[in-house]
């Protein structure tokens, strides 16, 4: 602290925990609302503070197939959700690190040619081109499996783009020097460059597993077979009753249940997170 | 043409190879929460009753979601033999003739018995053709009545209104007797301009409502139309009608006591049990009494199932013996009691009386009963617009405008009108 | 310049899953929908009629169109300034803090890993007029809100509902950035008499504009593509048409409406703003990485 001044301090608390309030204020109503029965929510006033419904509604959603409207057990859907978000940030950055390997690091004909044919892709969301993307899966007979789930969505650029800044911006030097200690390619790709971008990794894998994670229209489109539902696809799955009534307290409990995991991938890796995010933008 | 074959022959072999004998029949539907659990039930129970076929009920999103899954699907040659599209796809549907296999042709195909009189006339019109044929088979079908609060209507002393001349005094004792708004609704379009139109033997379009040609242009600017919707707009400022969104969010307005009355499906009636900490009642939709002396039927909402083409003769046999199931009585009254739709079968609302259910069940009958008045005249007998889907978004947007007082009635619709008659002749032009 | 490896096959074994990829599920999709705006066809695909650029026509005779041009403009705007500035805030007042930061980055940061459409059902139920807490305590405090009929509300309620997520994002950066001021110049300032305040505009906000400038465009991207499903899961673009924005009325032409040849006019139009958007992203990039 430079210079002490209380009420300063005082405020900056204060402005902080009100930000944290307005922030939690939503996952708080969730949390409170699974604790009420399906009534509650809807009959005039949302409740604020906890019910005593809590052991039921958690019971039917964790143990119950049927409490989410699905023939598979929560932690079925909740599987497939962790391989589709996994195999997209793997998957994307594993090609992506390569690929702008070879941009950076290699001269061949065609080299930027190939880099805006990559680039390219991110002028258009996936939401965008759904239908042709859906016809050229069900062509090549991916409907119904982790693969089709998965790598229609690892076709993007962003990683591509952020591993090749943060390539250029490395020292010549170090390759000068690799080369002089007779490295090549290969080695100088594992001994040298992946240790460099190790905090790059980490943050793109939080954002690319948060994306993964959080997609529901392209699952709905493709399985057929409730085998391959995701966690975020049930819960939309449950909102959209078209007449009846809606169970909110179940809906609650699997947001919350389906936030879990990339909440604890984001606060689990924070420190590394915020690092990779400040030299990838540097 | 030869990769097509050879997928088509991949996903052969490995449905022969999931199942024994029984021959799988795949079934998309939008029945997401409760409903969607006894569709579970009903499929299971037609799988335990014979062992020639096997259902597969599966859910893929909401009407629209499912819908174009659907169409994707059939794009790719990957569509299931059984559909359930909501009754504003039906249009899309029906144009779509090398796409659809229509039902009465599949129960004639197939040997099974089959005799449309059995159907109610109300449910199956929207479904069928000039002809008199059926071309998909009606599953839930639901009609808008009026739900009201019987505590805050005793409070006002007034009972629940016939009319919409009634609304007006109705209205104005309640928000008297403290209410903060009269009425509000769910679906807007569908409630107040196409029931609205049916209910007064008026047309919503022309040609026959789009039932006789393509060439088919909107109508609902018509004097009738602008007069109902110019009072809601006056009831918006005053309180009588307060607006509460495109979908079924209305609800909460009623649940609160807002609202005392509230204009919903028939197929609310469900989640409005639950719900409601209070005595209500359900009556018939209101009408203007000095526009006719008898208000004729209302139509229908929800959907209904499609069978699309491009599958083996043996699993339409097993369609069409499943479509045959979900319409016997037991299964069609069932249906009914649970969820709040309409029975599609005379024999099922008979079955359904004699177990008493409706006199157990006070205003479950009332939707029947406004369905089946009088034999459906053209203006009544259903809507089939191309685009539908669409146009209901230009009138969720124009009589939104009415409502915050940004145009009045006439304007408002006479633009819906002319935006909606350009997505029309869009949709002829394309299914040429 | 960075230094090369002279390798002739091994580049494009390298580059060849990523371009194989972008070839698959990329480009030729892409390429059809790119086609498909020069016709006009029925959903299922029994029948199509080439129709030049009728499609684009169409779309930019449609004052509608406009309009929605201009709900995405304010919509981004709301949304890039409203999540930038309060995460700023709170970021300057997390570096100012010394014991228990930790704690408050761990409580802003989680909301990033929300799904969008669930983002956008809570807050939805948040400002139900006739039973949401906020709704409710604003009536209580005399103020009407109802974004059912007036769209001005209802683009608060989407504004607030996509910006939510997007704090926390920025939080981070804003932190980070502050964190890599060096003390000692915030410190020779101070010895000069330069308050707080003066301090942070004088200093501070040079500084980070930088990471400001990044943020802005990289937000304005999100409230561009990312934010359909919450604006799907509230208003649906209502009331009117006040919150119809670009990317929704593509997914609701196209998806829903099944109106193929029309959503994919829209797209090319989308992808030729994109286009420049990242031109210009991509210029500004350049030039901080070649400094």
């Amino acid at each position: 602290m430079i210079e002490n001044r209380p009420w300063l301090t005082f405020i900056s608390h204060s402005v902080l925990i009100l930000g944290i309030i307005a922030v939690a204020l939503p996952i708080w109503v969730a949390i409170v609302a699974s604790t009420h029965p399906a009534e509650a929510f809807g009959q005039g006033s949302v409740p604020l503070w906890f019910g005593n419904y809590a052991t039921e509604t958690w019971q039917t959603v964790l143990f119950s197939a049927a409490g989410n409207g699905v023939d598979v057990p929560v932690w079925q859907m909740m599987f497939n959700s962790l391989v589709m978000a996994l195999g997209i940030a793997f998957g994307k950055i594993v090609i992506s690190l390569i690929s702008a390997y070879a941009i950076v690091f290699f001269r061949f004909p065609f080299r930027s040619l190939c880099f805006w044919l990559i680039f390219m892709t991110l002028m258009l969301p996936v939401e965008v081109r759904i239908l042709p993307t859906y016809e050229v899966v069900a062509k090549l007979n991916l409907l119904n499996s982790y693969t089709g789930l998965a790598l229609p969505l690892i076709a993007s650029a962003t990683a591509t783009f952020l591993f090749r800044q943060a390539f250029m911006a490395m020292p010549g030097e170090l390759v000068e020097a690799a080369r002089m200690d007779g490295a090549g390619p290969i080695r100088f790709f594992f001994d040298i460059l992946l240790p460099l971008t190790r905090t790059n990794i980490a943050a793109l894998f939080v954002i690319l597993f948060i994306y993964g994670w959080n997609q529901y229209l392209w699952p709905l489109l493709i399985t057929t077979d409730d085998a391959y539902y995701t966690l975020v696809m049930s819960i939309k799955r449950m909102v959209s009753v078209a007449d009846g009534a809606i169970e909110w307290n179940s809906i609650m409990a699997t947001t919350i249940l389906a936030m879990l995991p990339p909440v604890a991938v984001v606060i689990g890796m924070q420190k590394i997170f915020v690092k990779g995010l400040v030299d990838s933008e540097k | 043409m030869q990769k097509r074959k050879l997928s088509a022959l991949i996903l052969g072999a490995s449905i022969a190879s999931s199942g024994f004998a029984a021959t799988e029949i795949e079934w998309w539907h939008a029945m997401g929460g409760a409903l969607g659990e006894k569709v579970n039930l009903i499929v299971a129970d037609y799988n335990a009753s014979q062992d020639a076929f096997k259902v597969k009920a599966t859910y893929k999103g909401n009407y629209s979601e499912t819908m174009t899954s659907a169409i994707a699907a059939f794009r790719a040659k990957q569509q299931p033999e059984l559909v359930q599209v909501f009754e504003v796809g039906t249009a899309s549907m029906m144009a779509a003739e090398g796409a659809i296999y229509p039902v009465h042709k599949l129960m004639r195909d197939s040997g099974q018995s089959f005799d449309g009189s059995k159907y109610l006339s109300a449910v199956t019109g929207y479904y069928t053709d000039n002809d008199g044929n059926m071309l998909s088979m009606p599953f839930n079908s639901s009609t808008p009545v009026l739900y009201y609060n019987k505590s805050m209507l005793a409070k006002a002393g007034v009972t629940p209104p016939k009319t919409w001349e009634e609304m007006q005094s109705v209205g104005e004792k309640l928000l008297a007797s403290g209410a903060k708004c009269g009425f509000t609704t769910a679906w807007q379009s569908w409630v107040h301009l196409e029931n609205m139109s049916s209910r007064h033997n008026q047309p919503f379009a022309t040609q026959a409502n789009g039932f006789g040609g393509m060439d088919t242009r909107l109508a609902f600017n018509s004097p009738l139309q602008v007069k109902h919707v110019s009072k809601m707009g006056e009831w918006q400022q005053n309180g009588i009608f307060s607006y509460s969104g495109r979908r079924n969010d209305g609800a909460a307005k009623f649940y609160s006591q807002d609202c005392a009355m509230y204009t919903e499906s028939s197929a609310g009636y469900a989640g409005i049990k639950k719900n409601a900490k209070f005595d209500f009642g359900v009556v018939e939709l209101p009408y203007w009494a000095g526009e006719v002396k008898q208000p004729s039927n209302t139509i229908i909402g929800g959907a209904s199932l499609w069978v699309l083409k491009g599958h083996k003769s043996e699993e339409y046999k097993g369609v069409a013996s499943f479509l045959n199931y979900l319409s016997s009585a037991d299964v069609q009254a069932d249906w009914h009691q649970f969820s709040g739709y309409l029975p599609i079968t005379t024999a099922a609302y008979n079955l359904t009386k004699g177990e008493g259910f409706y006199a157990k069940n006070l205003g479950t009958e009332i939707a029947v009963q406004q369905m089946t008045t009088g034999t459906p005249t053209e203006n009544t007998k259903g809507l089939r617009l191309g685009n539908f889907i669409q146009i209901r978004g230009l009138i969720d947007e124009a009589l939104e405008s009415v409502w915050n007082g940004d145009a009045d009635a006439q304007s408002a619709l006479d633009n819906a009108v002319e935006r909606g008659n350009l997505m029309l002749s869009k949709f002829e032009k394309a299914n040429k | 310049m960075t230094v090369t490896f002279p390798h002739k096959t091994l580049p494009w074994l390298l580059i060849a899953p990523q371009l194989l990829v972008t070839l698959i599920f990329f480009l030729w999709p892409a390429g059809q929908a790119i086609e498909q705006a020069f016709y006009q066809e029925d959903a299922f695909g029994l029948s199509r009629e080439f129709v030049a650029l009728e499609n684009f026509i169409e779309l930019l005779q449609d004052p509608y169109y406009y309009n929605s041009i201009g709900v995405t403009l304010v919509f981004s705007m709301a949304v890039a300034v409203s999540g930038l500035s309060i995460a700023l805030v709170l970021a300057t007042m997390a570096d100012r803090i010394i014991r228990g930061q930790m704690v408050y980055q761990t409580l802003l940061i989680w909301p990033y890993a929300v799904a969008p459409a669930l983002a956008g059902v809570l807050w939805w139920i948040l400002f139900d007029p006739a039973q949401g807490p906020i709704a409710l305590w604003l009536e209580y405090m005399g103020i009407e809100w109802d974004h059912f009929v007036n769209g001005g509300d209802a683009m608060i309620l989407v504004v607030i509902a996509a910006t939510w997520k997007q704090i926390s994002y920025n939080f981070l950066f804003f932190l980070a950035g502050l964190q890599a001021i060096p003390r000692s110049l915030i410190e020779a300032a101070a010895i000069d008499g330069a308050g707080p305040v003066r301090r942070f505009w004088d200093i501070v906000f040079p500084l980070l504009s930088p990471t400001a400038f990044f943020l802005l465009v990289m937000n304005i991207v999100y409230a561009f593509f990312e934010t359909f499903g919450v604006i799907d899961a509230t208003t649906a673009g209502g009331p009117g048409q006040s919150t119809k924005i670009l990317v929704y009325k593509v997914y609701e032409d196209g998806f829903v409406g099944l109106d193929l040849g029309g959503s994919a006019a829209q797209s090319v139009i989308l992808m030729m703003i994109v286009g420049l958007m990242t031109v210009v992203q991509f210029r500004f990039i350049e030039r901080k990485v070649q400094y």
